[in-house]
């Protein structure tokens, strides 16, 4: 029993976990889902919470559904539910994807997507995708509801800009076009470690050239973000090696990393490029 | 509210049982209910020793407080097997290969291999070794518990067929 002690509280409704957050968070009350990052915190002390939250039992926190060009994840929705079996096309094949990047089998049945973006680890791979396609956060408290782009919702190493009585109550994907093409490379030392560096590329080819290129990196600096500099230089553009290494350059001047190790830019470009080089069905750089 | 009182199955048998909220599920599986087959490696979910099934999916034990599996169904090792009859597949073929040396890790294994084996049962030696990547072994070595579940995975499909 290692975690320091806490009351525990385990709401059945949305409207008891929100009513009892608003009366617990100004006391170091936090909320707890799939618990993969906050229970390990809890065991080595680096989070001490005097309440948890338990969200687990609330009815109807793990929808999963397509709606108005939107896939709509809920708080309960576990990592290994979000695939090809949750939207089809494009979407569903990069979330599979990204999916088998997480942590290991037994952490991806129990941690929740909401919970990793809330965690807002710059390591994450669901808050580098949910910040590259440009995702929408729709967050709860008892003061009402409000809507949070992707750009806003990161605030840097582990933070957001949730309050500490809002709970997020829903992601909010944009489905791809069948034209979009994905690339996702992430460069970790052994299976299932936190990445060092990951990039998605997102694109479309029409008549040969790139259009709508988003290009986001993550694990490199305190935040994931989408590198606009050089998604403007992709766009128009035909295809190549050469171009991809331009982009992966232009991308690193413009980066602030966490450490100061020469060798995470130099992954940061390598990611960078082998993920666009998949997004063009171009053999690995 | 520090402590609840907790009812859950384990291995098929209904228990009921009070349990200090903070105290994690394999803590409760091993202090509370004895079932020490359930091994504590890091506790903090990187070892992979501690895997039980919960509800049919490979968990972490040291990752769940013992209060969240209120009402649900948990299968430790002890559970893989019905007491004094045949080992289970895997326990078999992990006897029979080399698959186990100190023991240590083996709970964890055969219970991240057991849900494994379910999802896919034909793999590749290389989904193997994916399956069990959360799974650490600093004694056997590798190769004889991949060969134990290349087995174990044949037996299973013929005893189906």
């Amino acid at each position: 029993m290692k975690p320091a002690p806490f009351r525990y509280h385990a709401p059945r409704t949305e409207a008891e976990a929100l009513s009892l957050l608003a009366e617990l968070a100004p006391e170091e009350g936090r909320v707890i889902a799939g618990g993969q990052s906050l229970v390990p915190a809890m065991a080595l002390r680096v989070a001490r919470p005097s309440h948890l939250v338990d969200i687990n039992n609330v009815a109807g926190f793990d929808r999963l559904a397509v709606e108005d060009g939107w896939l709509r994840v809920g708080p309960l929705v576990r990592h290994a539910a979000l695939g090809e079996g949750a939207v089809p096309g494009p979407l569903g094949r990069l979330l599979e994807v990204v999916r088998g990047q997480i942590a290991h089998l037994p952490i991806r049945t129990r941690g929740t997507v909401c919970g990793s973006l809330a965690n807002a680890d710059p390591a994450s791979e669901w808050c580098l995708l949910a910040a590259t396609l440009g995702a929408r956060f729709h967050v709860r408290s008892l003061r009402g509801e409000r809507v949070i782009e992707a750009d806003a919702f990161f605030g840097g190493f582990m933070t957001t800009a949730l309050a500490p009585d809002e709970i997020l109550v829903e992601l909010r994907l944009p489905v791809l076009s069948d034209a979009a093409h994905t690339g996702f490379h992430e460069f970790s030392r052994r299976a299932g470690d936190f990445a060092q560096a990951a990039a998605l590329a997102v694109l479309e080819l029409r008549e040969g050239v790139i259009a709508a290129p988003r290009l986001g990196l993550g694990a490199v600096e305190d935040r994931p973000r989408r590198l606009l500099e050089a998604e403007a230089l992709l766009a128009g553009r035909a295809p190549s090696e050469a171009l991809f290494r331009e982009a992966a350059t232009t991308a690193r001047a413009g980066l602030v990393p966490v450490d100061e190790d020469p060798y995470r830019l130099d992954l940061a470009e390598t990611v960078i490029r082998r993920a666009l080089s998949a997004a063009a069905g171009m053999p690995a750089p | 509210m520090t402590a609840r009182r907790i009812a859950l199955t384990v291995n098929g048998a209904r228990h009921e049982a009070e349990t200090p909220v903070r105290q994690h599920l394999a803590d409760f599986l091993r202090g509370t209910l004895g079932l020490t087959g359930t091994h504590l490696g890091c506790e903090h979910g990187v070892c992979g020793a501690c895997t039980v099934l919960l509800d049919g999916r490979a968990v972490r034990a040291c990752l769940i407080l013992a209060v969240q599996a209120e009402g649900r169904s948990v299968t430790t090792v002890e559970g893989l097997a019905p007491d004094n009859g045949p080992l289970h597949p895997l326990q078999a073929a992990f006897c029979a290969n080399h698959g186990l040396q100190c023991g240590f890790c083996t709970p964890g294994m055969l219970t991240t291999l057991a849900e494994f084996l379910k999802d896919s049962p034909d793999p590749t030696e290389e989904e193997v070794r994916v399956a069990i990547s959360g799974n650490l072994c600093r004694c056997t070595g590798y190769d004889s518990i991949v060969a134990a579940t290349m087995e174990a995975a044949r037996a299973l499909r013929e005893a189906r067929a």
